[in-house]
């Protein structure tokens, strides 16, 4: 039966021709490669400090002019867009899926209402710190085992792991609290925000705009240490393994110990994302973290062209905006409560499916591949005119 | 005692509907090189049909039919429709367009047939077989369940050996390029694949929903046993899977028998089971020697 491999149109197609159209988004030029008339600071750490600037300043705005409404919104649009990073990075950058991020989440999650049950709970940032070690722990055992597989077998164990997950914490439901979960009692707004509030809009600070700002907080910091990350030779590193495996092994790098690495910073980052979200929702229970979440992340960073942190928010976005929609437009057409909200997980479906179909490469990595032919193109323009001019 | 032998029935009882599960996978995975995650979601829509038909006043058995012969329609639509785009390319987006059909077929069962449990009949009786004034714990459902995937295994292996059409399908998947040259039309060969891979998982579906509840998530866990027993027997292996099948069966039925309130740890020992087999043999343990390097 091992003679079925000798099939031309089998496995190991995505390493035979590299890079896979999928990942497009994932291969960003650098700056000062480009054409270097660009007015944005050379340095990689200084082009992203500046960003992450903007982006602060452009996040304070955005929560200050919206409403309460929205504001949560943008809170439940934080947790998402960080677990979807993390995703974005393992499986653009590094080409491992991974369908367990939901779980990940649940163990940040958990630990984070656990700590915040305390009777004198430890300071926030040392809770959420925690949250992330914890799913580091688990993200490593799991990546160990992750590195090892590749493709189908990848996305089953870590579907086990998405499925099972969750019945630990109905198992041991003295400390987790079962089906009903735990209710998660949300910290309090240091003096200093409400302060800070003051100043800015002139209107008393409340606690859901306070937790918007914790989870737009984690948000901008986890993306400037990815995009950080993934410009850095690690990233090279992991796209080396993700494209081309036996030249990666042969100038030196270790195939093993880079998934794991990659697996653990992914979990990291979905272990905030639980974090943020047991703040947000103030609970944790194994319905709020089941195989649909982790199927809405893939969702989420495949529509936005994998391996890309723009594609990873913009899919975001796209999970906390539509499903109200969704359920709406079904309503119009005469669905009942119930049956209206699962509009918004069959179109994730039909999203995954229509996309990886007709544009592989998402949206960001769509864009990034049209301009790269165009910029090509006018290269070869350029070089053509220049020969031509030399001869004559 | 008595005990032992009533967990171990049920064991294999599971086990075998995970060995056709995990058939259903196996099938896929010779001649695609896919494994079908929507599976489960296509099984589930299978047995809401015939549920459906249940409560119009239709008998179990037509009921049955009908389920088998939508579940060789949907899946030959999906494959000549869906899958067709994404076969022989890169592995990730074939995995992500079986992942999007199984989010996609789920909530269309919701939309369409409501969200709440609804109990499934069964044909047969639930209470053990009486031996003089002992009862002993194998039950008609048992029988009709293992009688049900021996027969259907019993056909596919028929299928496979004797006949044309089985040979130029076995053609297809050892080799597309060969099989092509010699006349065989690879394309329909898929197609129908695809078609009986869907007809063992609906078969699977109806068997475990017989006498319990449905809903449209019930498959989840089915596809992650199906899965594991598949990958004990090496994914490529029709007798692994179901070898791999009925080991996972007894297992967790073990586990969910004799540790305290063990029903909540099934998914989780599936979970150990597979990256245990992973871990000391990637292949699966019926797989031959060649690894693959992709």
């Amino acid at each position: 039966m091992s003679d079925l491999q000798s099939s031309p149109s089998t496995a190991g197609k995505a390493s035979d021709e590299a890079p896979v159209v999928a990942t497009a988004g994932a291969n960003a030029t650098s700056a000062s490669a480009s054409t270097g008339r660009s007015l944005l600071p050379e340095s990689t750490l200084l082009r992203h400090l500046l960003a992450l600037v903007v982006f602060a300043v452009l996040a304070v705005v955005v929560l200050e002019v919206t409403t309460p409404y929205q504001n949560s919104q943008l809170a439940t649009l934080t947790y998402y867009a960080i677990a979807a990073g993390g995703l974005t990075v393992l499986t653009g950058m590094n080409g491992q899926i991974s369908l367990g991020h939901g779980a990940l989440m649940a163990a940040g999650a958990y630990t984070t209402a656990l700590f915040l049950d305390a009777d004198e709970p430890l300071p926030l940032v040392v809770i959420l710190l925690a949250s992330i070690l914890v799913a580091i722990i688990i993200g490593a055992l799991v990546g160990v085992a992750a590195a090892r597989l590749h493709g189908p077998y990848l996305a089953g164990a870590t579907l086990a792991l998405a499925v099972g997950l969750p019945g630990l914490a109905i198992y041991f439901h003295d400390i987790f609290g079962g089906e009903q979960g735990m209710r998660v009692r949300a910290p309090q707004a240091p003096e200093s925000f409400d302060s800070f509030i003051q100043l800015v809009s002139g209107s008393a600070a409340s606690s859901t705009k306070w937790l918007a700002y914790v989870g737009t907080i984690c948000l901008l910091l986890t993306y400037f240490f990815l995009a950080n990350l993934v410009r850095s030779r690690i990233g090279r590193t992991w796209r080396a393994v993700r494209d081309q495996e036996v030249a990666a092994e042969l100038a030196g790098i270790n195939l093993g110990a880079w998934r794991v690495l990659a697996f653990v910073v992914s979990a990291a980052a979905a272990g905030l994302a639980g974090a943020v979200l047991a703040l947000v929702v103030r609970l944790a229970a194994p319905s709020g973290f089941t195989l649909v979440l982790s199927l809405s992340l893939l969702t989420a960073i495949v529509l936005g062209g994998l391996g890309s942190l723009t594609g990873a928010l913009i899919g975001s976005a796209l999970l906390v905006f539509l499903p109200p929609f969704a359920r709406d437009m079904g309503a119009s057409f005469g669905l009942d409560q119930t049956e209206a909200a699962q509009v918004a997980p069959f179109v994730y479906g039909v999203v995954l499916v229509v996309v990886m179909i007709f544009v592989p490469a998402g949206l960001v990595g769509t864009i990034r591949l049209r301009w790269m032919t165009r910029k090509a193109k006018r290269a070869m323009a350029q070089a053509h005119a220049d020969g031509a001019s030399s001869r004559g | 005692m008595d005990y032992f032998v009533n967990v171990t029935i049920t064991g294999l009882t599971q086990g075998m509907i995970y060995s056709a599960f995990a058939l259903a996978l196996v099938l896929i995975w010779r001649s695609t090189r896919i494994v079908n995650f929507a599976q489960g979601s296509m099984a589930a829509a299978t047995t809401f049909i015939a549920l459906a038909l249940i409560q119009a006043g239709a008998s179990y058995w037509v009921a049955l039919i009908v389920a088998l012969v939508s579940g060789f329609v949907l899946g030959a639509v999906i494959e000549r429709v869906i899958i067709r785009p994404v076969e022989g390319g890169p592995e990730l987006n074939a995995v992500i367009v079986t992942l999007g059909l199984f989010v996609a077929i789920q909530a269309l069962i919701a939309i369409i047939f409501g969200s709440s449990f609804q109990s499934f009949p069964t044909p047969f009786g639930v209470r053990g077989f009486e031996l003089g004034d002992t009862t002993i714990p194998l039950t008609p459902t048992n029988l009709y369940v293992i009688a049900a995937v021996l027969v259907t295994m019993a056909l596919l292996v028929a299928l496979f050996r004797f006949t044309r059409i089985g040979l130029a399908m076995r053609a297809s998947a050892f080799s597309q390029e060969v099989a092509r040259l010699l006349g065989v039309k690879v394309g329909g060969m898929l197609t129908l694949g695809w078609g009986l891979a869907a007809v063992v998982g609906s078969l699977s579906g109806l068997l475990i929903a017989g006498g319990t509840f449905v809903y449209p998530a019930y498959m989840d866990s089915l596809i992650v046993f199906g899965f594991v027993a598949a990958i004990i027997g090496g994914l490529d292996s029709p007798v692994g899977a179901i070898v791999g099948g009925l080991i996972l069966g007894l297992a967790l039925s073990y586990v969910s028998g004799y540790a305290p309130r063990g029903s909540a740890l099934v998914t989780i020992s599936a979970l150990v089971i597979l990256i245990g087999v992973l871990l000391v043999r990637p292949g699966g343990l019926f797989s031959s020697s060649t690894a693959r390097r992709a």
